[in-house]
């Protein structure tokens, strides 16, 4: 098994998407190298689901194609691609009221016969330490609350030790201060070298967790850059309908939504 | 020592306990003593006691093990062997060899392999190996449907009243006169089938997190529902030939043992397989001490255990509601 090199990028080439007969992607392009956070924004239903479950290699694009590293996503084995790709669904769902500790040990499935049940434990332990759960690893996690839940859905993710971490509005359902909590740990995940990729609603999180964002529209890439450079008062009104005020703000950019256009 | 493993070792000894206890009790009691001596006892003992005995641990064991891991892949507490449609169709095949007097020794589990292994295929043309679950479940049902119209068919047509009362009596399901002869088919088919469910274990783990969680987790669906639909189609189908329809072992032991193992789906697998010999072997050593004129049968038995279980299940679940 062929392990993926440093600095390999995840890339989407002309993915093509219809559902029901409906173009749900038109033509996709973009690249995410590890290390940084990228973030799909767009209106409901312009594709961001699709894209990332494109991306996860869950989806096989009606046309075009999608490349980990040199080989199409799918020319790999199931096993070897979950080991590169972590992936948090943006609907998740915990069957059965195993442990915290249990759940997150799902995370290291893809690494079964490769690694020692010690590193394994050090991986569980390592991930719930990360999302500040460790203290949880006994209880039933269908116990936990909606918060709590999505952490450790999170320490799931980043237990098999993913290069690319893709999560589907993984801020949804958390407060403020866990919002922060989450985007600071998104951020210190790319630094350590992971590369991220995120779907979220909310602007101003986006611009401030995002090293990078693409806008998303009616299934085309519209705008692609920094924050400042995509999210303009005119793309706004073009893409969301409203109108809104963007400014330089303490931290990242402040968008006052003034109205529905 | 895990929960998991000593889970294992407590209800591996119960099966022991039971199954010995299972050869000495009945209408003739044989103690230890008596095991060795020739004669009628031992007749007794080894051509009926032993392979009743031998049947009950494999059934009751292939249907907590079908059950458990029909309830991990559908992610449903109340999914059963049943579920499949498979022992229906299988039940059909036996059916339709007491409709038309087919009772040759090798005709009737014939014919129910048959069904079971036609019920298969068309459960996989129906379902397909991508659909999720929901087409499944589905399809399963379809096939209950035709098989149950099929035998209600074969019933209301019967040729003379001995056929009919021989299909009612079938359809109860028991371990009553049975011989080594039923342990030749059932042994080899109940363990290939489940060592294919075994197989899946790391799926039905993944399953967990919904299908799209399990699939990032690289876990390949197409293929476990292709390994478990032949697994417990046929595992299961086996032993509807060789003891008639028996209900609710497959949906009661994997929800009794579920806590003890931590819920987790892949460590519910063989102390399912254990705790439903258990209970298949406590079950028939009832029928056999029940003074009645004739032996209770044994589905009916199952059936009269299971619905006082599901009274408790719909209170508790009512009340955690609450």
């Amino acid at each position: 098994m062929m392990p993926l090199p440093e600095g390999a990028v995840l890339a989407a080439d002309d993915v093509r998407v219809a559902l029901g007969g409906r173009p749900v992607l038109a033509g996709v392009s973009a690249r995410f190298a590890p290390g940084a956070v990228s973030v799909v924004l767009g209106p409901n239903g312009a594709g961001k689901s699709t894209l990332l479950a494109c991306l996860a290699g869950l989806r096989p694009p009606d046309g075009g194609k999608v490349t980990l590293g040199d080989r199409p996503i799918t020319g790999w084995l199931p096993p070897e691609r979950a080991r590169a790709l972590g992936f948090l669904p943006q609907i998740p769902e915990i069957a059965w009221p195993v442990s915290v500790e249990t759940l997150v040990g799902l995370g290291r499935l893809p690494w079964r016969g490769a690694s020692s049940a010690a590193e394994d434990k050090a991986a569980i332990a390592a991930a719930l330490d990360t999302v500040g759960m460790s203290a949880f690893a006994r209880r039933d996690a269908t116990s936990l609350s909606g918060g709590e839940r999505a952490r450790v859905l999170l320490a799931r993710a980043l237990a098999g030790a993913p290069r690319f971490l893709l999560a589907d509005e993984p801020l949804a359902g958390l407060d403020p201060g866990r919002q922060l909590d989450a985007i600071a740990l998104f951020r210190a995940q790319a630094a350590a070298g992971l590369g991220v990729v995120l779907t979220l609603h909310d602007l101003p999180l986006a611009a401030r967790v995002a090293d990078r964002l693409l806008l998303l529209h009616e299934g085309r890439l519209v705008a692609e850059g920094t924050p400042a450079d995509v999210l303009t008062p005119e793309r706004l009104a073009q893409v969301y309908g409203i109108r809104a005020r963007v400014a330089a703000g303490e931290t990242g950019l402040a968008i006052d939504l003034v109205e529905r256009l | 020592m895990s929960r998991t493993a000593a889970t294992i070792v407590a209800l591996g000894t119960a099966v022991l306990l039971l199954g010995l206890l299972s050869l000495s009790v009945g209408r003739v009691w044989i103690p230890l003593s008596l095991w060795g001596t020739p004669g009628p006892l031992g007749v007794l003992l080894f051509e009926l006691r032993l392979p009743r005995t031998l049947l009950a641990v494999i059934v009751g064991a292939t249907l907590g093990l079908g059950g458990a891991a029909l309830q991990g892949y559908t992610r449903n507490p109340l999914a059963d062997p049943g579920l499949l449609g498979v022992s229906a169709m299988a039940s059909l095949g036996a059916v339709l060899s007491l409709y038309f007097s087919l009772t040759s020794f090798w005709l009737l589990p014939t014919m129910a392999i048959g069904g079971a292994g036609v019920g298969v295929l068309l459960l996989l043309a129906l379902a397909g190996l991508t659909g999720g679950t929901v087409t499944f479940v589905l399809a399963g049902v379809v096939l209950q449907t035709v098989a149950g119209a099929g035998i209600a068919l074969a019933l209301s047509l019967a040729p003379n009243p001995w056929a009919s009362g021989e299909i009612i009596k079938w359809l109860m399901g028991s371990l009553q006169d049975r011989s080594v002869d039923d342990l030749r088919y059932t042994l080899p088919l109940a363990l290939a089938g489940g060592a294919l469910v075994l197989a899946t274990a790391p799926a039905l783990d993944a399953l967990t997190l919904g299908e799209a969680g399990a699939r990032s987790l690289g876990a390949r669906l197409g293929r476990a529902r292709l390994m478990l639909v032949v697994g417990v189609g046929l595992a299961t189908g086996v032993c509807v030939a060789a003891t008639g329809v028996i209900g609710f072992v497959g949906l009661i032991v994997p929800h009794l043992l579920r806590p003890l193992v931590g819920a987790r789906p892949s460590a519910l697998l063989v102390p399912s397989a254990l705790g439903g010999a258990a209970l298949m072997l406590a079950a028939d050593m009832a029928v056999r001490l029940l003074p009645t004129a004739e032996e209770v049968r044994l589905g009916v038995a199952l059936s009269a255990l299971g619905a006082p279980f599901f009274l408790a299940l719909v209170l508790t679940l009512r009340r955690r509601l609450l």
